[in-house]
């Protein structure tokens, strides 16, 4: 879907497609860690950040 | 690899930035009614996530890391200001570099003016789109298996990212029809509930802290990208130019 949109906007080269796409999987990955983590200990860090950015808790 | 580079930058300075204001507008707005909420929490019976049961002895002592029962909690005040701090300032970093990338691959910001749009756009679909079927939730809530809620969430934004910038970047009819089955189906198909919403917290501090939420969401995201739009069109140049350079030199 995000290639199909990007070749109609026709700027995207392939030699962008690695490092975007792992400027992406990284920050899936950190928003992943501290707002899905179902470990307890990285619950508990970021409890006040998880309610407030509205991320399913408990 | 000097795009990488640049992003990887971008990202962390408006994430830090938009972070940091994320924290004060929290500690100002939400937080306050989550201590709040947690009274409650605590005094309706043993809870499953009671990690401030006990905030005299929490405060006093350091907190036990290898505790079998109770896992670590960062101590009420100021540890745990600092927790959460760092948890948004983290957030802030990992969204912002997924909105780089998402916009580089569209054909980029085009300055700070497209990044608030960029940024507008993550509000949708990161806080606004997932709030309607799951509201943000006070701490002693009843909500369903935790498994399938994040499962919602993340299909819900997802869906919503995919139909916003379908709507943006493309003008066929078929692609602005399925950008809207993408908006409505998550909350056709609904969010996991709980087999009750009875609880002890207030309704009247849970819309408080609903609307907290959204405001200081949308005043985040509209910082992030707006911050990330302004930072990545100041790298263009000097990127473009070493990626010049560069390919002179593997062509020699």
């Amino acid at each position: 879907m995000v290639t199909k949109s990007a070749a109609t906007a026709g700027s995207v080269s392939t030699s962008k497609i690695i490092p975007l796409s792992m400027t992406a999987l990284m920050g899936l990955f950190i928003v992943g860690f501290v707002g899905f983590s179902h470990l307890e200990v990285v619950h508990n860090a970021a409890h006040d950040t998880r309610h407030s950015l509205a991320f399913p808790c408990h | 690899m000097s795009l990488f580079r640049n992003i990887v930058f971008t990202a962390m300075v408006a994430g830090l930035l938009s972070g940091l204001l994320l924290t004060v507008m929290q500690s100002l707005s939400t937080v306050p009614l989550i201590l709040q909420a947690e009274v409650f929490e605590n005094a309706g019976g043993e809870a499953g996530h009671s990690h401030d049961a006990a905030p005299a002895a929490g405060a006093a002592a350091p907190a036990d890391h290898h505790h079998e029962e109770e896992a670590w909690a960062p101590a009420d005040g100021f540890e745990r200001f600092i927790y959460t701090a760092a948890a948004n300032a983290l957030s802030a970093i990992g969204f912002g570099l997924v909105l780089v990338a998402a916009s580089e691959a569209l054909g980029g910001f085009k300055g700070w003016r497209g990044g608030l749009m960029f940024g507008i756009a993550g509000f949708l679909a990161v806080s606004l789109a997932p709030g309607l079927g799951l509201p943000p939730e006070l701490p002693g809530m009843p909500a369903a298996e935790l498994g399938p809620r994040q499962i919602w969430w993340v299909s819900t934004a997802a869906c919503t990212a995919v139909a916003l910038g379908l709507l943006a970047y493309t003008r066929s009819a078929i692609f602005a029809a399925l950008a809207i089955v993408l908006l409505v189906s998550p909350h056709l198909i609904g969010a996991p509930l709980p087999p009750s919403h009875e609880t002890a917290v207030p309704l009247e501090l849970h819309a408080r802290f609903v609307n907290a939420v959204y405001a200081t969401n949308l005043v985040f995201w509209a910082l992030l990208g707006a911050a990330c739009g302004m930072l990545r069109a100041r790298f263009r140049a000097g990127e473009e130019a070493s990626a010049g350079s560069a390919a002179k030199l593997v062509s020699r």
